[in-house]
């Protein structure tokens, strides 16, 4: 177990302790991570010195028991119980019927989410997409891709809390008179809007700003595997239609866009899936106040913030019934897809 | 770009020019070329920003924006030592112990899943029985669940153990101070995935092989760590990578069961609790943030291969 050695006294003590601390830490999870192994050797040994009939039976429960067991205890129970939590009350003890689904659907701060949600849903997959797309189609042709493409898919390895950090320095804003610290402050005074507003106060701007980061983190994905798309349409085909006459926008609209079809909206839905799931984002920059709060993040707060699980389940209920049908119209599709190539 | 229909069936007729690239040919113009690097220069310098503020002297930070330092330079490190050891954000030891719990976290929940992922998938590719396909088919749907659903059941769970009435069947566990619940969490809801793609790669190894192993005597354990998994090392890389990165960015499950206690929670919750608190302390905030980027882009930079390759499959994981 981490054991508390944080003491309270001079700077060097403390960094000593912190050494020792961090010694622990590894020393355990290191522990874990042997005894793990060192277990599953140990068990696959005895084992495989079974023979006969026993021989199968037992390899089959060895291997797949520990994941049925922990798919079963994390996510088939707990997807029942929270169905059975969401007709609730807050402390799950009393039935309450359809209480808490009535709360998510009809009182008025409620809406407010659920209108951002829908927003988010719409703009930032779309935005990312067609960012993506054309960034594709040019960046193919230019030297140096590599790099291009590198720098902007880079945000992809970022956690989003971090990517909120970055933009929210972007956005960081101070009065007029004082000299600007934020980019996106600097590019306005720059332009001559001599008091820019403060931006993540700004509604309905800022849910759009709280927005960019995702497109920023995104863009950089639809526009390697679009790419992708793009390289792989036969040549046969756009020769065929460049003998035809198609040139430029109208090959892009009628041959392009048609082949790269199916690839485009398994884009378009994965993007949708994270953005209806990321609650990151709104947490970090402005913890849902300011009118941008979005349905990830409210059913986080009436969870573990306000405690209430009633609320916070059946908010988590309405949130997998939104993302389960475009997950699987996103794998179907991508088994499509599959299938053709 | 599209308007010299006439040029069109002399530019054809050449025949050394590929015709796939006629569509991105049509869009390959200087002003196109001009665009994505003003693209890729907005998508870089938010980041840059955030490098430089974290370089620069706190009075500096505060009165002057990041840009001023190219006409100023004073750059250095006092800031990362600053956040890292002091009592810089009104936690004794600042970010260090939250550095070091990422770390302890990341590994086990990459190395666990990983693990019974190739195990189970193993199993229902090789050691076929009554059922094993509707097992693999139930499995693989389970991605469609999102996390948010089973989080206040699994922390009821963890604190309080699982009763069937009045009978416990698993009893309350203190887990509260450890990492336990997080790398559990972790490794469940990595293994729907996990199966799925490390299935798809081990049902593919060559049948011959498997069968000369079975022909030779040996057992499934013996056959599935000398054989599968050295043949699969490259879907493993492929999934421990994408898997490392996502606990590393992960702040929900992190939020969930570890808060912003030292002893436990990782940079992603304790980063997301200074941004609204602290929000103002930029020299101290964007030098903790950039130590927890550090190690994705380092990932990414010399990764990238497999980092684009787990991460399409994973795209729609949890």
């Amino acid at each position: 177990m981490p054991t508390d050695t944080r003491l309270a006294g001079p700077a060097l003590q403390l960094a000593d302790s912190l050494w020792q601390d961090a010694a622990v830490k590894f020393g355990n999870t290191g522990a874990a991570v042997l005894g793990f192994v060192g277990v599953l050797l140990a068990v696959f040994y005895a084992a495989g010195r079974a023979t006969g009939r026993l021989s199968r039976p037992l390899a089959i429960v060895l291997m797949l028991g520990p994941a049925i067991v922990l798919l079963l205890t994390g996510l088939v129970v707990p997807l029942l119980r929270t169905v059975v939590l969401s007709f609730l009350d807050a402390d799950g003890a009393k039935f309450v019927g359809g209480k808490n689904y009535g709360w998510a659907l009809t009182s008025s701060p409620i809406h407010g989410v659920l209108l951002n949600t829908l927003l988010w849903l719409v703009v930032a997959p779309l935005t990312a997409t067609g960012l993506g797309l054309a960034l594709a189609l040019m960046v193919d042709r230019m030297r140096g891709q590599a790099v291009w493409k590198s720098l902007i898919f880079m945000p992809m390895a970022v956690s989003l809390v971090a990517a909120s950090i970055v933009f929210k320095l972007v956005y960081e804003s101070r009065g007029s008179g004082q000299s600007q610290v934020g980019l996106l402050s600097q590019l306005a005074v720059a332009v001559g809007w001599d008091d820019p507003p403060n931006w993540i106060l700004s509604q309905p701007l800022n849910s759009f700003l709280l927005m960019a980061v995702l497109v920023w983190v995104q863009t950089g994905f639809a526009m390697v595997v679009l790419s992708a798309a793009i390289k792989a349409i036969p040549d046969e085909i756009t020769e065929a239609a460049r003998l035809d006459g198609a040139t430029g926008l109208r090959l892009f609209r009628h041959v392009t866009v048609p082949m790269i079809r199916t690839t485009l909206v398994v884009v378009l839905t994965t993007i949708m899936i994270i953005t209806l799931k990321a609650f990151d984002i709104v947490r970090t920059m402005t913890g849902g106040n300011f009118g941008t709060q979005v349905l990830a993040n409210e059913m986080y707060s009436q969870s573990f913030e306000q405690y209430n699980y009633g609320r916070g389940s059946a908010l988590a209920v309405i949130l997998f019934l939104a993302v389960a049908p475009l997950v699987v119209y996103n794998i179907a599709l991508l088994r499509k897809e599959r299938a053709t190539r | 770009m599209s308007a010299q229909p006439t040029l069109a069936p002399t530019t054809a007729a050449k025949p050394e020019l590929p015709p796939a690239k006629a569509v991105r040919r049509s869009f390959s113009s200087p002003l196109a070329s001009i665009l994505v690097v003003a693209v890729t220069a907005l998508w870089t310098l938010p980041t840059v920003g955030l490098l430089v503020t974290s370089l620069r002297p706190k009075g500096d930070v505060a009165s002057t924006g990041w840009w001023e330092a190219f006409v100023h330079p004073d750059l250095g490190l006092e800031n990362y030592r600053s956040v890292l050891f002091d009592n810089s954000f009104g936690t004794s030891g600042g970010l260090m112990p939250y550095l070091v719990n990422s770390v302890a976290i990341s590994i086990p929940a990459t190395v666990f899943p990983l693990v019974l992922a190739a195990m189970a998938a193993y199993a229902l590719a090789w050691v076929r029985f009554k059922g094993s396909d509707t097992l693999f088919f139930v499995i693989f749907a389970l991605q469609i669940v999102p996390l948010q659903m089973a989080l206040i059941p699994l922390l009821r769970l963890f604190s309080g153990g699982a009763h069937l009435g009045s009978v416990t069947v698993i009893p309350a566990l203190n887990l509260k101070d450890t990492y336990l619940p997080v790398w559990l969490t972790h490794t469940m809801f990595a293994l729907p995935l996990a199966i799925f793609l490390l299935h798809n790669f081990i049902a593919q190894l060559p049948r011959d092989l498997m069968e000369a192993a079975v022909v030779d005597g040996a057992s499934h354990f013996k056959i599935f760590r000398s054989i599968v998994l050295p043949l699969s090392a490259p879907a493993l890389a492929s999934f421990a990578i994408f898997q490392f990165l996502w606990v590393w960015n992960d702040l929900l499950v992190a939020l969930t069961f570890a808060g912003g206690n030292p002893t436990v929670a990782p940079m992603t919750s304790r980063l997301a609790q200074l941004s609204g608190s602290n929000g103002s302390r930029w020299e101290l905030l964007s030098a903790g943030a950039f130590l927890s980027i550090i190690v994705p882009l380092a990932v990414f930079f010399a990764l990238q291969r497999y980092f684009v390759r787990g991460l399409l499959a994973g795209s729609v994981k949890g």
